[in-house]
């Protein structure tokens, strides 16, 4: 593996309170030093980032690989790909795969298939129920001996309160993160849209803001009687984050996320995009999209996670309401984030914080800072940088994204994992 | 220029003021034939229409039929058993072999919303709305204008009562949609349960009681009430429905001296209307029938000259 010295870039690291100019020496696979005018070693590659922003890399809690099961869609090799292109170092993969990972059988599959391909680090989330199916429990101690590092039955609530209880209590035994995907289901089944002006215009089904507030409200709650550690998944209506934001204050043990396209897209976007804006949640009112941001902002929410959701044509390019919900999301986090910075939301430190430290925090994985000592996963952005997406651009199998066709500005231009550049445009190195 | 803006009938939401006025004038040209002996013309003739019907609709079907068959297309009629809907693996593969064959036209009901948008997409044929899910049913919208245009003579200024059943009848959003396009007052009523969110985005206004609706209104339409369509019912009993939303005599007062009483049928009598109110003369149900075919002969015959005059790709 080839030495490494990054200089003069943009050196945001979040942790250790940096952001200013300066060089990182990346030695063996890890962070030698950071600061200014580091004289480059023998045999050193000398890069020089000036104008870019250097970061850790960043880290994606919540994506759908697609294997096993669903290869056609997306693979553990793909999908990592496609992380590294855009800046993710590490990403958990959710347990929603045919079988569905709900053995350590299963989780050790994935960690193997993931080492094999070499792009990103995969983290994998195992399923809270068997079978996802919401009545017994999956095997915790297990599954995180063998690699697992939270639990979740994304895509399939946990209808039953009282064994969402038990999950929390039992995840709370082991210091366990337990992630809510927050659907009430009698509300939301049959719907396809945000329920609202748009669903009447389209004659559609609509799912309630309802839906999520009341799933968001009763987790939250099940994490404060028992204590565990709740992470609350893509969060879309003001009201879950008004929620989340009272239970944080007072010290209830929750944390939560939501997705680019809910700070970028409202509900609208299904009259210009059809399928390809679907998603679950679904994108909501400006209001909401509001309220997201804000609770970026002040920090009820902590994370910008994708929840990358490859599909094919074949679940996509049907009649409305039999589409696939979900969109891919590892190659346009990044641009998308930045244009919060753009329209002056937030500052460049918070966005790296979002999308890199805090999720490593909750997830408890290494990663996250660049501190040295630190495995060096870095990212290299271009702020100023546009790309079209295009098929042709992404590294994902698919390409179900509403931001197809458009040009986004900031791209990752060079992605380290473990000292290795797994994704270079800068044209040198490699 | 006589053709539509459009090559496809998805929905009242796609169609200008002019292509409303266009179908009507040209149903109005096309009605006198349903009155002669021999009611058969030949703009049609060596076109062939398919009937795509992915729900069982008897009237909308055998209306769609007579209207191809007076313009002398030759018709050919599908219907596909709902379960294989279900699963969505049809409609796309039914349509692309069936437009393998080179039909001039295709009729689709479906019990899908905007199953006729998708379609459109990829075929080359035109398509026609014959009702799609919750969303649409764009002809039976037309006749009803029709039949209410021939009634008054005009449609603008004219105050429309829609009562029932709003959130999940297509008939209330296409009707909706064109009688506030074409400058009728549109209020609806009906249980809270049965009301769409936003329904002004749809040009109407919501009363609260249908008394409030039917005050001072030229026309009451009343919805039929879908006794299967949701999993869980929507209000707690018929008889219930029927004392609250129900159109009476004594109601039917309020309305202007002039009022015409419509509804798309099939008529739960007893429920929607009160027995003796369907056979009031005020009653133009069974006209909505007949301009139904006319209606649909306009449709039919300005698809095929807007399809044949087109130039290129489609819009
Ligand atoms: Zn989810």
């Amino acid at each position: 593996m080839t030495d490494l010295l990054l200089r003069n870039g943009r050196i945001i690291d979040p942790a250790n309170g940096l952001d200013g100019p300066g060089d990182i020496l990346v030695r063996n696979g890890r962070i030698e030093a950071v600061g200014h005018g580091i004289p480059a070693p023998d045999a050193c590659l000398l890069l020089d980032v000036t104008g870019k922003w250097v970061t850790p890399g960043l880290v994606d809690l919540h994506v759908h690989l697609r294997e096993p099961g669903e290869e056609y869609k997306e693979t553990i090799e793909s999908g990592t790909r496609a992380a590294v292109a855009g800046g993710f170092t590490a990403v958990a993969a959710m347990p929603n795969t045919l079988p569905p990972n709900d053995s350590a059988a299963v989780t050790r599959f994935i960690l193997e298939r993931a080492r094999d391909a070499g792009n990103a680090r995969v983290h994998p989330v195992a399923a809270i129920t068997r079978g996802r199916a919401g009545k017994e429990l999956t095997e915790f101690d297990d599954l995180l001996r063998a690699g697992a590092v939270a639990f979740s039955d994304d895509g399939s609530p946990v209808q039953d309160a009282g064994l969402m209880r038990i999950a929390l209590e039992y995840a709370q035994g082991l210091d366990a993160l337990i992630i809510s995907h927050a659907e009430e289901p009698a509300l939301s089944e049959g719907g396809c849209v945000n329920e609202g002006r748009i669903s009447t215009l389209l004659g559609l089904k609509g799912i309630p803001w309802a839906a999520e507030d009341i799933a968001v409200f009763r987790d939250v709650a099940l994490a404060e009687l028992t204590g565990a550690r709740l992470h609350i998944a893509h969060v879309s209506t003001r009201g879950a984050v008004e929620i989340i934001r009272r239970a944080k204050g007072r010290g209830v043990r929750v944390s939560a996320e939501t997705a680019p396209h809910y700070f970028s897209l409202t509900e609208e976007a299904v009259l210009d995009f059809d399928t390809r804006a679907k998603m679950n949640p679904p994108l909501r009112t400006e209001e909401d999209r509001q309220a997201i941001i804000e609770g970026l902002a002040d920090g009820t929410l902590d994370v910008i996670a994708t929840d990358h959701a490859p599909h094919s044509s074949l679940e996509k390019d049907v009649e409305f309401p039999l589409a696939a919900s979900g969109i891919i999301g590892l190659e346009t986090a990044f641009p998308l984030s930045l244009a919060l910075v753009r329209a002056g939301r937030l500052d460049p430190a918070h966005i790296i914080r979002l999308l890199s430290t805090t999720p490593a925090q909750i997830l408890r994985i290494p990663g996250g800072t660049l501190s040295p000592g630190d495995r060096a996963d870095i990212a290299v952005f271009d702020p100023e940088r546009s790309f079209e997406v295009t098929p042709e651009n992404l590294c994902s199998k698919s390409h179900n994204t509403p931001f197809l066709g458009t040009t986004l500005t900031g791209r990752a231009v060079l992605t380290l994992v473990g000292g290795r550049i797994v994704h270079n445009l800068l044209g040198v190195g490699g | 220029m006589n053709r539509l803006s459009s090559r496809h009938v998805l929905g009242i939401e796609h169609m200008t003021v002019r292509d409303v006025e266009l179908v009507l004038d040209t149903a109005d040209a096309l009605k006198d034939i349903l009155d002669r002996p021999i009611k058969k013309v030949p703009p049609l003739r060596g076109r062939s229409v398919v009937h795509l019907f992915f729900e069982p609709s008897t009237r909308t079907r055998l209306s769609f039929e007579l209207a191809a068959k007076r313009l002398s297309a030759d018709t050919i009629s599908v219907s596909a058993a709902s379960s294989s809907v279900v699963k969505g693996e049809s409609l796309l593969d039914t349509a692309l072999n069936i437009e393998a064959m080179r039909p001039d036209i295709i009729v689709l009901r479906h019990p899908l919303s905007r199953a006729p948008h998708f379609l459109a997409r990829h075929v080359d044929t035109p398509v026609i709305n014959a009702g799609d899910g919750t969303n649409e049913h764009p002809s039976q919208a037309l006749l009803d204008l029709f039949t209410v245009r021939e009634r008054f003579g005009r449609i603008a200024g004219l105050r429309i009562a829609i009562i029932g059943d709003i959130a999940h009848s297509r008939v209330a959003h296409s009707d909706i949609r064109a009688f506030s396009k074409m400058g009728a007052e549109v209020t609806v009523c009906g249980p809270g349960t049965m009301m769409p969110p936003y329904v002004e985005a749809l040009g109407a206004r919501s009363a609260r009681c249908v008394e409030e609706a039917l005050d001072g209104a030229d026309v009451v339409m009343a919805l039929r009430i879908q006794k299967e369509r949701e999993r869980r019912a929507l209000v707690p009993s018929i008889r219930e429905y029927a004392q609250l939303y129900g159109i009476t005599r004594e109601r039917l007062r309020l309305a202007s001296p002039d009022v015409v009483l419509m509804h798309p049928g099939p008529v739960n009598q007893g429920v929607e209307i009160a027995p003796d109110v369907f056979e009031d003369p005020r009653s133009v149900i069974l006209d909505q029938v007949t301009n139904g075919v006319a209606v649909r002969m306009a449709l039919l015959s300005l698809l095929i000259i807007s399809d044949t005059n087109r130039e290129g790709g489609g819009t």
